[in-house]
């Protein structure tokens, strides 16, 4: 009596077949309503329609080497177009024989931002490494020393300007963001005003009317025989630009901080200084690190705005290639190029990004 | 006595501090050393542009508004032709503009909701999609979208002679996308009238029910008097005015279509561009939003015997508004400021009318001002709604 009783409950019943294993994934997740089977139907049927007829366009039909005449014979996707521009559509006007040189920067960029993923080397020197990374990368654009052919920035170009513009613009926009989020929290009427309308007048506006004020009223506030090149004027439209977004982002770090952290260092007698240097402003801006990768990524995706005012980015660069003759038509395949690079760059950021969040708020 | 109490205070006080050591005084210095560096450095400016205006004498000021722009406008929501002024050009940007941002955030608004919601589905397969759809648009810049729709329909879409018919009465060509819409009648006036007329009444029955409800405890079925309503007026004025079917149907004459509702392929390029990715932020924020209800709110509220659309107007909806509604201004604001892109696919809204006007009249200043005064107006006036909504929505704390 007692052993059949125990037999029973140890042979362990199993839960039906339609509730386990790939039958009840299904079950649960595409087919577990009325509705949801219609949705995945739907759904499937879409997906057969559009997924071969790419796969057929994009891989079978393609043709990946040949000229653009061939191309046009082939049908499908003219992945040619990419394969036989690539130098001009990365590098651009760069003078050809010197390409390794913003092919090493870039190199030397990525590493550093390999390098800086990792939290445990957020230290000072990385902040040091960054910076002599930064002037090595300049001086391997514009040349000049050691040896290096000069290079003019008209001919800087491609991927690397885009690059550029994003990196030196955050960079240079990061100081003044935090100066301005300060000037804002400050009690100083004057000051505290002066912010608030730069912040909140750029903030307003498009970037595109801060592009057209750099190339076209810049000239005009400069005095008689000064010029500024027009990728500097960029460059300084897209820093005070990015400036107002990081004044935000980094008040919203300094709002966190609580009250006790202020009133703790004013006790102990620092000023206003040294108060912000060594305890609000490393806990704000550790706090602002992963809104920040944000605005680098909004940053690096803006800077293709440059090319309404006729930046050869790598955005423009495409489009050079696809007003030859030889090319034209091919518009698709060029673009899904270089949209695959900037979701590269973007998905990668933002997937740190969030990682980031996460350890963060953790607190590990 | 007297003589004793100042003393006391000399005592206690030490000698007067310098003055630089006294925050007040110091903080006026520093306001004051500020404003005047930011005073120099905008004299300076000025007199440069000053000097720089004078050397190429350009004359200053508005005074071009009323000369003739001699530039035809691609489309325009009202008449116009290169014979008329600067102004009215003008005019027309923003009003192109006006009507890119309205359509874009209905637009935006519908998509971004199903894909937010799609987001959050059970069905794995919809979720995936949908997360798969956020991820890319939001990953490639809306410039480079802009230019492959635009490459699209000009490139891949055929002439109107070979037009793609997905549907009847919509056709594709590179021209643009042309559509049937109901032909003019005096009956579209009175359903116009007769909705507006809807909503007044609406607005009057449901203040009536609030006040009934709370003095008698007697609901009333608001929501479906007032869909009745408002569906109801519109159709019995056009069954009064004649109930006109006829459609104007697209017609292929020579070279191109005539009749029907054409929109042109910068405007569709534009529209589509800025939809597709602005939709993938709002789906986020919808998302965001839903997901920052508790459980425990819905379950509470069912416990109290309240019908499911109860539950969704009265508990889950005026909690998950206030998550969303505030970054949603800011998205419909960002999609505002993106359709200034319109300039790089040629498609006439402001930026590109006064890009031309620059270019033609050398008014750089100016030029470069009214975008910014026009966009800011448009931003600043966002942020007042907004605020006005956040202290009407603020949770009421004690």
């Amino acid at each position: 009596m007692v052993d059949s009783s125990q037999s029973i409950q140890s042979e362990q019943l199993k839960p039906p077949i339609t509730r386990i294993g790939v039958i009840g994934w299904v079950h649960a997740n595409l087919f577990s309503s009325v509705f949801n089977s219609f949705l995945t139907i739907v759904t499937l049927y879409f997906l057969w329609k559009i997924v071969p007829a790419f796969v057929r366009w994009a891989f079978i039909d393609s043709s990946w080497n040949t000229t653009g005449a061939a191309c046009r014979a082939a049908g499908g996707a003219c992945w040619s177009i990419v394969a036989k521009n690539f130098r001009f559509i990365i590098f651009g006007f760069f003078p050809y024989e010197s390409h390794w040189r913003p092919l090493l920067a870039m190199i030397i960029l990525f590493t550093l931002l390999f390098i800086s993923r990792n939290r445990r080397y957020w230290k000072k020197w990385l902040g040091y490494v960054w910076l002599s990374g930064l002037f090595v990368m300049g001086l391997l654009l514009k040349g000049g020393l050691f040896g290096l052919p000069p290079v003019e920035s008209t001919k800087w170009s491609g991927l690397p300007l885009t690059l550029l513009l994003s990196v030196f613009g955050l960079t240079a926009a990061y100081p003044l963001g935090v100066l301005l989020a300060l000037g804002r929290q400050s009690r100083m009427p004057a000051i505290k005003s002066l912010c608030i309308v730069y912040i909140e007048t750029i903030r307003g506006v498009p970037l595109i009317s801060l592009l057209f004020m750099s190339s076209v009223m810049f000239p005009l506030f400069l005095p008689e025989g000064i010029t500024i090149n027009n990728i500097l004027r960029a460059q300084v439209a897209i820093i005070l630009f990015t400036a107002a977004y990081i004044a935000e982002v980094v008040r919203g770090g300094l709002q966190a901080i609580s009250r006790g952290q202020y009133e703790a260092a004013e006790s102990l007698g620092l000023n206003y200084y040294q108060k912000m240097r060594l305890i609000i402003l490393p806990q704000a801006l550790k706090i602002v690190i992963p809104p920040s990768v944000g605005i680098l990524i909004s940053a690096f995706k803006d800077t293709s705005l440059v090319v309404i005012i006729g930046l050869f980015d790598l955005l423009k660069t495409t489009q050079a290639t696809l007003s030859d003759p030889r090319w034209m038509g091919f518009s698709v395949e060029a673009y899904i190029f270089i949209a695959l690079i900037y979701f590269a760059g973007c998905f990668s950021m933002s997937s740190y990004s969030r990682r980031l969040e996460r350890e963060l708020y953790r607190g590990t | 006595m007297a003589q004793e109490v100042t003393d006391s205070t000399e005592i206690t006080t030490p000698a007067k501090i310098p003055f630089w050591y006294d925050p007040t005084k110091r903080a006026i210095i520093y306001q004051v050393v500020v404003l005047g560096m930011v005073g120099m450095i905008g004299y300076y400016l000025f007199t440069n542009t000053q000097a720089n205006l004078e050397r190429q004498s350009i004359a200053t000021g508005f005074g071009f508004f009323a000369k003739e722009a001699s530039f035809e406008i691609g489309e325009s929501p009202i008449p116009y032709s290169a014979a008329d002024t600067y102004a009215r050009a003008l005019l027309v940007g923003v009003l192109n503009t006006l009507k890119v941002a309205f359509i874009g955030i209905i637009l935006t608004l519908i998509l971004g909701t199903i894909i937010g919601v799609a987001r959050l589905s059970t069905n794995w397969l919809v979720a995936k999609l949908a997360g798969v759809y956020i991820e890319v648009m939001q990953d490639i810049p809306v410039l480079l979208q802009l230019f492959f729709w635009y490459s699209i329909s000009y490139e891949i879409l055929p002439s109107p002679r070979q037009a793609l018919n997905p549907f009847t009465g919509v056709f594709l060509t590179n021209r643009g996308l042309i559509f049937a819409v109901p032909e003019a009648h005096p009956a579209h006036g009175y359903m116009a009238l007769a909705f507006l007329g809807g909503c007044v009444a609406v607005w009057a029955l449901s203040r009536w029910a609030k006040r009934r409800q709370e003095k008698t405890g007697k609901p009333f079925p608001v929501f479906l008097v007032s869909i009745a309503i408002l569906l109801g007026l519109p159709v019995a004025a056009w069954m009064f005015g004649g109930a006109p079917l006829k459609m104007d149907v697209p017609v292929l004459r020579g070279f191109n279509f005539q009749g029907g509702l054409t929109l042109s392929p910068e405007f569709t390029a534009l529209l589509l561009g800025l939809v597709l990715y602005t939709a993938a932020f709002v789906a986020e924020i919808v998302r965001a939003g839903i997901q920052a209800i508790s459980r425990g709110q819905v379950e509470a509220a069912m416990s109290m015997g309240l019908k499911p659309g109860q539950v969704l107007r009265l508990v889950i909806l005026p909690q998950a508004l206030r998550v969303i509604i505030p970054p949603l201004t800011s998205q419909m604001m960002n999609l505002t400021k993106n359709s200034t892109l319109a300039v790089a696919i040629g498609f006439p809204d402001f930026v590109s009318v006064a890009n031309t006007t620059i270019n033609q009249t050398g008014q750089a200043i100016e030029g470069v001002g009214m975008i910014m005064v026009v966009y800011l107006f448009f931003s600043l006036s966002t942020s007042a709604f907004m605020n006005w909504y956040n202290k009407r929505t603020a949770l009421v704390e004690r």
